[in-house]
């Protein structure tokens, strides 16, 4: 029993980690209607800016706040240079752009910061939380700041008008343009609110697991199958389905006899792809019924 | 040829200084011979690694050896010949591995390799090496396969094999604590599962019982928190890690934090002190057993070292973006200086014959950056140059050595 | 150029009801077939060793492009997996060869078989799946793969971690050629048919069918094709290029491991498809020719920032060829025809 608890709250921990990214990737989603493969390396980007200005004695707040609207603007820039002249390019195309993008961001992360692991500072301590040995402080930190973002991210949509105009620019462009919406700067919107959570993500990730450039990679994986598993429609549903993977990626791998060990991410993704065949679009996702 | 002994020297001046003896099999009056890639002035070394792709972290290997041979280069070269290093990425992909090397011996027409690196990699190649009777040198890896004279006479390893580490942990565990509950954590691949059968090896008929719990991981994987719960839940009072850096780092701080304090032994390649455990907190790490066979350049105790400063000059001067932390910087340098002995050794007999017979010619050769006490040995019959290990405990601020040089003798 | 009478009595029934300008341009293209044709056979002996090598690769990855372009660009159906069965095929081929002395040109269909049924029957469940939902199930499949090829339980067959060595291949006796330049010519014959089966298939009703799909897929089925079988099937054909395509290259590196076959390889397969152009058959060759020559060009430029050139060099090519390269041949045509006709 001790051990299913700890392996649940171990799988918690992970999963809070693969729920913040795929908060990003649905927020990025429901802005462009694409997958940002990308997303895991702007993350490390914005989270090794980060720890350089904190290695040139930036404090840690001070540095996190610029690296957010850092990341923001970064975002916007590069839907504005990058993805808005193959606006009207076929789905791939726009893929191939972000198989480019993390090409480069990877292989820009190594040159400038090589590839030995470095440590980032958390601004929860590490301490285990209230002398349990179940989670410490930071993970609990982690699962707070997601809740609190998610609270943020659903106030904005459904709060401000802004958010609904992104809303209704992602839903139907061209309606929207009817109604004086500018489509093209809610784009690079989404996407700057998207690098901006990757952002966040990035700086959170790093104290667990610490800093190299392929840190995002596999997580990036688990918070793509998060997304899609909880559906790619419902940010919350994504955040529970980032959850959702870590635990049953863990309970699998350490109760499943003989698979369970060396296959624990297949059985993960099995899991995902079963869920899948029942609700096509994800647990908490809408299907897209189309007309004739 | 008039001028070879002082050059010699100079070249060899690190090498001199930890006493190694220079053996100088070629007679001054042995015409020159060349093979693919050899002329007057230059000797043509074929190298690949990932310099991109999921292995990208290993760069600092070639790289390293780059600067090395750009150094001996800068001196005057090996008797009055400059090194043209050759390196391709191959992206850890062994398909590239095989078309990258294809080109260096049938395009660049290089006189050998050395240090290619990874194991998939080096497999992929291994049987087209030995056809084509191309030298595959220290190769950069642990794996114990590359020890096969008979089998593969044109390849050969250089770092302590892993199941060579693997016996010694066995053997360790055996004679400190013979009623442990071994856990096992290892990275889900060639370098993890030859450590682990080096241990089971080395545990004997005991190993079924001692051995309670094996659990991998993948390099995908986020964290090792869900692992490390499962073998202390297990009830293990060893715990034996085959990890990279991150995942070691990982590993050390989960079992402090969930109050576990089992003997922890932890594999060479992810025992540094700068790179694994201050990330993981120096004082988690503590009581740690790791064996190395080189110094760590983050450890303390070397500062004063001749053979460190030596080398912390040699980044400073050739190599000043790479990170003095990285014992892959020193793996490098200790590859090319090898390699460099192994061609003084040839003299004027560059062919790919010869280069092999110095290869299994190297004796007592001591590097800047071995431990003392470890030297390269190859013979006809041994293609693993190094051999030793030193068994050494973490003591909160650097590692304390115990026991004897080990040698981690296989079958 | 042909001029256009001569050639109504070659392609009668076709010249006939095309006008004479169609039919030149048919001829014009089978010329320029012919010609490519030409050159592929020659080229391994104007060329030596591992330069034929790299040209094996090329028309392997082409091929296993191809498989990719039958189900995302002709199908529409979204695959981010392929290298899975591109994998599957290489150890069908590694397995048979090593472990049961099957002879290697036997392993090529048997490849192609075992990786039609599991892309059948991968297709079936995939049938309820739309979009990126079916991306990201073809990504498991992607994933899995090299865990299941490392799992100790498999390990007899699969050889591990350690890969199998796959033996060489014999030059039939009497032909005067070395192993690289028989395995080009062997590689060169399976591909040309594939390649001729393709185009069979993209030209007939069932292609049709299969592109109806794509585009308009509940009119497809008001019209009553069976849009079940025809996407399994496509995912079953696609598989089956894919896996004889993986099984060439067994045979071609000689080797087999799951580090071969990582989640890298399915997204260069897309890359490569998307560059050379959906839907279109020679474009997939394009696709083989950047996926093995382009990151040696990044990599001769800059060592520690390989992966980024690569990425400024993709980011070039969808930028000014948006629709792949032969979007923008049957462009740069347009133009040409346009301009002539001015």
């Amino acid at each position: 029993m001790q051990l299913l608890l700890q392996q649940v709250m171990a799988g918690l921990a992970n999963g809070a980690i693969y729920a913040l990214v795929a908060l990003a990737v649905v927020m990025i989603y429901q802005a462009i209607d694409h997958l940002n493969f990308a997303q895991g390396e702007m993350a490390t980007f914005s989270a090794y800016v980060a720890w350089q200005l904190i290695a040139w004695g930036t404090p840690y707040w001070l540095a996190f706040v610029a690296v957010v609207i850092l990341s923001f603007i970064g975002g916007v820039a590069t839907e504005r240079i990058l993805f808005k002249p193959l606006h009207n390019a076929s789905i791939l195309a726009n893929l191939v752009a972000f198989i480019a993008l993390f090409s480069i961001l990877n292989s820009g992360d190594g040159y400038l910061w090589d590839y030995t692991i470095k440590t980032f500072p958390s601004p929860f301590g590490t301490k285990p939380l209230f002398g349990s040995v179940l989670i410490d402080a930071h993970e609990a930190g982690m699962i707070g700041v997601t809740a609190v973002m998610l609270g943020l991210i659903y106030l904005f949509f459904r709060g401000t008008r802004l958010g609904l105009a992104m809303r209704a620019a992602a839903a139907n462009p061209e309606s929207a343009r009817l109604v004086g919406i500018r489509v093209g700067w809610m784009t690079a919107l989404g996407w700057g609110i998207a690098a901006a959570i990757g952002g966040v993500a990035g700086m959170l990730i790093a104290p667990i697991v610490f800093l190299d450039p392929n840190m995002m990679f596999g997580v990036l994986l688990y918070g793509f199958a998060g997304a899609v598993l909880g559906g790619l429609t419902s940010p919350a549903g994504a955040v529970l389905g980032g959850f959702a993977v870590g635990v049953i990626e863990n309970l699998g791998g350490t109760f499943i006899p003989y698979f369970g060990r060396d296959l624990k991410l297949t059985i993960a993704l099995l899991v995902i792809v079963a869920v899948l065949m029942v609700r096509p679009a994800g647990i908490f996702g809408r299907s897209v019924v189309s007309r004739v | 040829m008039k001028n070879l002994t002082r050059r010699t020297i100079l070249t060899a001046a690190p090498a001199l200084a930890f006493g190694s003896p220079l053996l100088a099999t070629r007679s001054a009056r042995a015409a020159k011979q060349y093979g693919p890639g050899v002329t007057d002035t230059e000797i043509k070394v074929g190298n690949t690694g990932p310099y991109s792709g999921p292995l990208s972290n290993a760069s600092p290997i070639p790289i390293s050896m780059a600067a090395y041979f750009k150094m001996i280069n800068d001196e005057g070269g090996i008797n009055g010949r400059k090194i043209n290093f050759i390196s391709y990425d191959d992206g850890y992909s062994p398909p590239k591995t095989v078309e990258m090397t294809r080109k260096l011996v049938e395009s660049d027409q290089v006189l050998f390799t050395s240090g290619q690196l990874g194991t998939p990699t080096n497999s992929a190649i291994w049987h087209y090496m030995n056809e084509k009777k191309v030298p595959q040198l220290f190769v950069s890896t642990g794996a114990t396969k590359w020890d096969d004279p008979k089998g593969h006479p044109w390849t050969m390893g250089f770092f302590v094999s892993y199941q060579a580490e693997g016996r010694i942990y066995a053997a360790y565990i055996l004679q400190n604590k013979p009623d442990a509950k071994i856990g096992v954590l290892y990275q889900n691949d060639d370098f993890g599962k030859d450590y682990l059968k080096g241990l089971v090896d080395g545990l004997g008929d005991k190993a079924a019982s001692m051995i309670k719990v094996k659990d991998s991981y993948e390099t995908t994987d986020a964290t090792v928190d869900s692992q490390i719960v499962e073998l202390k839940a297990a009830g293990c009072d060893v715990l034996v890690t085959i990890a990279i850096p991150k995942f070691g780092a990982q590993a050390i701080r989960k079992v402090a934090e969930i109050a576990w304090k089992p003997l922890h032994i932890l594999n060479g390649i992810a025992s540094s002190v700068g790179v694994t455990l201050k990330p993981a907190g120096l004082e988690n790490a503590k009581g740690i057993i790791t064996d190395n066979s080189f110094k760590d350049a983050t450890d303390p105790q070397w500062q004063n070292d001749a053979g460190y400063k030596w080398w912390v000059s040699f980044m400073d001067k050739y190599y000043p973006a790479g990170d003095k932390t990285d014992s892959q910087n020193v793996y490098g340098q200790s590859i090319a200086a090898t390699t460099v002995q192994m061609l003084k050794q040839c003299g004027d007999e560059l062919t790919r014959e010869n280069v092999m017979k110095q290869a299994a010619n190297l004796q007592d050769l001591e590097l800047p950056m071995l431990l003392p006490g470890i030297a390269i040995n190859t013979s006809p019959t041994n293609f693993a140059p190094i051999r030793q290990a030193q068994m050494r405990r973490f003591d909160g601020e650097r590692y304390v050595p115990f026991g004897p040089v080990l040698t981690g003798a296989i079958g | 150029m042909t001029t256009p009478h001569q050639d109504t009595t070659l392609f009668a029934p076709a010249g006939q009801a095309l006008g004479a300008r169609r039919a030149a341009l048919l001829t014009t293209r089978h010329w320029v077939w012919a010609g490519v044709l030409a050159v592929a056979v020659v080229l391994p002996f104007v060329f030596q060793g591992f330069v034929v090598f790299q040209l094996t690769e090329v028309m392997i990855y082409g091929l296993a492009i191809l498989g990719l372009n039958l189900l995302t660009g002709f199908n529409g159906q979204f695959s981010v997996g392929h290298g899975a069965f591109y994998g599957l095929g290489a150890y069908v081929t590694a397995i048979l060869m090593q472990r049961y002395g099957v002879a290697y040109y036997w392993t090529v269909p048997a490849a192609g078989g075992v990786c039609f049924a599991v892309g059948a029957l991968f297709g079936l469940p995939a049938l309820r799946l739309q979009g990126l939902y079916l991306a990201l199930a073809t990504f498991a499949l992607a994933v899995a793969l090299p865990q299941l090829l490392k799992f100790h339980g498999l390990e007899d067959w699969t050889g591990g971690v350690q890969g199998i060595v796959v033996d060489q291949p014999d030059v039939p006796g009497f032909l005067p050629i070395d192993t690289d330049q028989w395995l080009y010519y062997f590689t060169l014959a399976v591909v040309l048919a594939m390649f001729a089966g393709a185009a069979n298939l993209v030209k007939s009703r069932t292609g049709r069918a299969i592109m109806a799909i794509r585009d308009h897929p509940i009119a497809a089925a008001a019209m009553g094709v069976n849009e079940p079988l025809y996407k399994t099937l496509t995912f079953g054909v696609s598989a089956l290029y894919t896996g004889v395509a993986g099984a060439l290259g067994a045979l071609a590196v000689q080797f087999v491991a799951p580090d071969s076959f990582s989640l890298f390889l399915s997204i260069n397969f897309l890359v490569g498809l998307i560059l050379g152009g959906m839907g279109s058959l020679p474009g997939c060759l394009f696709g083989g020719l950047f996926v093995l020559y382009v990151p040696n060009i990044a990599e001769s430029v800059s060592r520690g920032l390989a992966g980024a050139i690569y990425g400024v060099i993709m980011l070039l090519v969808i930028f000014v060829m948006p629709s792949g390269a032969a979007g923008f041949t049957r462009l740069a045509f347009a133009y040409v025809s346009r301009w002539r006709n001015r």
